[in-house]
């Protein structure tokens, strides 16, 4: 392939655009300790690219910067080709963007059902007076939203617990709903925060057949950080490596596996 | 295997779902309108057994008012999960705002009069919830219980609000709706009490739609994981004031009903004091937290157990009235305490499992 072409098409026919998100020369501090240190990456249209590295090596506090939670000291964001102002988390939801976290953080007062409603919130109009009126406008839009939100649960394969409030749901289940949750964005940018971790093979193997199908069916391009070397190689197109906020290797997974660095500081060291 | 839902299948996402799914849940509240808008009038206009005031006074009107407002309050905490201890003084805003639009505008309807007061009380509220973009649980709690002092230190103070009467009370004109009296000396009972029987239907109506679809899940979104909430696109300041706004409005309601309709006069201090903040709270915690339903039982409780007790205390057991006062605090701080341990979504909650019982009743497997 070559890296540097507005477009290519891969191994399996998907077609890879150009960058939607260029990180350019990002340093993130907090107080004394530098996460992030002058670090520059794109993310291409269509693709799935990986992030991975060591624990702290900073790959949790880079999606925080794409969406929001923080701000970088220094570094520009480029989105759709065009530099990105400083803006709040819920008005990056509204670009676009959606993401899942390292710790689990579904809403556990409410059921699988409504976590994945909620996940429709940008995509819902109706102001507070049709809203308390319900029916009309409010109930049309909650049918066809509705709608959306079953096909994400078929998906999903969770069809079983769509009443069942989250908080009693098994880890594996919870993780799959929060993947429903950020789905049902429909999101042209999906993060992905470790989703696999603590996961048995089985349910890593669903998780990695969910991920590959909703590039491939939908188009969307997913940016994913995973500690499994072996999930990693399979699934993704290209990978960035980090470590102690400073990236060390970027490319295909073929050209990380051989680089030396990666080797030398990630490959052989021991990690969860 | 007397309740029962199964035979009861859902073919479209509005029947599934409707406020009451299972059908004998619908015949029951159909029978409860009934009972409300039918045969309790009638029984008042006969005046059966002779106690229409009576009963209209002690239970109906405290038990529809403190329902309007209990359904505010629980849309804060219960479903946006902030903590607030300014309800009292969010009830005086309501009340005040009543005496001075009913003083001001005297051909205006009672009816835009008690919605309008919703309104301004609304406004404030908002102003108020302000922190809470900032600060949250207990820090939240006590800014809003600042709110409180504050709001009954102003309708004292200032004296505009009270038309500087000398007394420094406020009292309600007569005021009717299609000719029958709803306020003043002279209202009938069923009047009153039907005035605040539609305003808690419609009350309850628009809280189960505002918490049965985009804004509702916002709100509990905010609640249970903000950050989360956050990209998922809610903002965080917007959710959080139209929950102090909507909350308010039905506190506001319930403030103006209070006074207007079944006080008929009020001192600030005395009716809208910080134990009306807790009391509504209780309310909150023992009907359930989260639940519209809840809301409107938690009221019932709270009217209903102080007057039983009496009767039972100081009429059976002929207890000294003091003595039966101390015992009734005991008794419900220690329902209190017992609600938040064991079973915090409260005797809705209670309700649900009930009904779960009786489903598999008498074969639990
Ligand atoms: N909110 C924060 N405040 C202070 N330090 C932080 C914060 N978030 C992350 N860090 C620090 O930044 C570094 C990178 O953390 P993180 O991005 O979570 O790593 P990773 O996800 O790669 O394991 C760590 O040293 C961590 O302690
Ligand atoms: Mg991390």
């Amino acid at each position: 392939m070559n890296a540097t072409a507005e477009s290519y098409v891969t191994e399996d026919g998907r077609t890879i655009g150009a960058p939607v998100m260029e990180m350019k020369n990002i340093t993130l501090k907090f107080g004394g300790v530098t996460a992030i240190s002058n670090i520059s990456f794109d993310i291409r249209e269509g693709e799935i690219r990986a992030i991975i590295g060591p624990n702290g090596a900073g790959k949790s506090s880079m999606l925080n910067v794409i969406n929001g939670f923080y701000h970088p000291q220094e570094g520009e964001i480029w989105f759709h080709g065009e530099k990105r102002k400083p803006m709040k988390p819920y008005q990056i939801a509204q670009q676009g963007i959606a993401r899942t976290f390292q710790n689990i953080a579904l809403f556990k007062g409410m059921s699988t059902l409504d976590n994945i409603m909620t996940g429709r919130f940008t995509h819902m109009k109706t102001n507070m007076l049709m809203q308390a009126i319900w029916k009309g406008p409010a109930e049309r839009e909650e049918n066809l939203n509705r709608d959306i939100v079953e096909h994400v649960i078929d998906f999903l394969e969770i069809q079983a617990i769509r009443k069942t409030p989250v908080g009693r749901l098994p880890y594996g289940l919870q993780k799959r709903v929060e993947l429903g949750r950020a789905l049902a964005a429909q999101p042209k940018l999906l993060l992905l925060d470790e989703p696999m971790a603590g996961m048995n093979v089985e349910e890593k193997e669903d998780m990695s057949r969910f991920i590959l199908d909703v590039n491939d069916e939908f188009g969307t391009t997913i940016a994913l950080i995973e500690h499994d070397m072996g999930v990693v190689m399979d699934i993704s197109d290209r990978v960035v490596v980090l470590d102690y906020g400073k990236k060390i290797g970027d490319g295909t997974p073929d050209e990380v596996r051989n680089n030396q660095d990666v080797i030398d500081a990630y490959l052989g060291v021991a990690h969860d | 295997m007397f309740y029962r839902e199964s035979g009861d299948f859902k073919t479209t996402y509005a029947k599934d779902t409707q406020t009451f799914p299972i059908k004998l849940d619908r015949m029951g509240y159909y029978t409860i309108l009934a009972i409300a808008f039918v045969v309790i009038p009638t029984m008042l206009v006969m005046n059966v057994g002779g106690g229409a005031n009576y009963w209209t006074n002690a239970i109906l009107l405290p038990f529809l008012i403190w329902a309007i407002a209990s359904i505010g309050l629980n849309i804060l905490v219960g479903y946006c999960g902030q903590l607030s201890l300014g309800s009292g003084g969010f009830m005086a805003v309501g009340a005040y705002a009543s005496y001075k639009l009913m003083t001001s505008f005297p051909d205006l309807s009672i009816f835009i009069i008690v919605l309008l007061s919703g309104a301004i009380t609304a406004g404030v509220g908002i102003l108020f919830g302000l922190p809470s973009l900032r600060i949250k649980g207990f820090y939240l709690a006590v800014a809003t219980l600042a709110a409180q002092f504050f709001l009954v230190w102003m309708f004292n103070k200032v004296q505009w609000f009270y038309n500087y009467s000398a007394s420094g009370q406020i009292s309600a004109p007569t005021r009717s709706v299609f000719g029958f009296e709803v306020t003043g000396a002279t209202a009938s009972a069923e009047a009153k009490y039907l005035f605040c029987l539609v305003l808690l239907v419609g009350v309850a109506w628009v809280a189960r739609n505002l918490t049965r679809g985009r804004i509702g899940r916002s709100w509990m979104a905010i609640r249970d994981m903000d950050i989360a909430a956050e990209i998922i696109g809610v903002a965080p300041l917007k959710t959080k004031l139209s929950a102090f706004g909507i909350s308010s409005f039905f506190i506001g309601i319930a403030g103006a009903l209070f006074f207007a309709v079944y006080l008929g006069a009020a001192e600030v201090g005395e009716a809208f004091g910080i134990q009306k903040s807790f009391l509504l709270l209780f309310m909150v915690i023992i009907g359930g937290l989260g639940s519209i339903f809840g809301s409107i039982i938690g009221a019932a409780f709270m009217v209903l157990m102080p007057v039983l007790l009496k009767n039972i205390m100081v009429g059976q057991l002929n207890w000294a009235t003091d003595i039966a006062a101390h015992f009734e605090f005991v008794f419900v701080g220690a329902l209190i305490i017992i609600f938040l341990i064991l079973e915090p979504h409260g005797l809705a909650q209670l309700w649900r499992l009930l009904k779960e019982k009786l489903r598999l009743w008498p074969f639990p497997h």
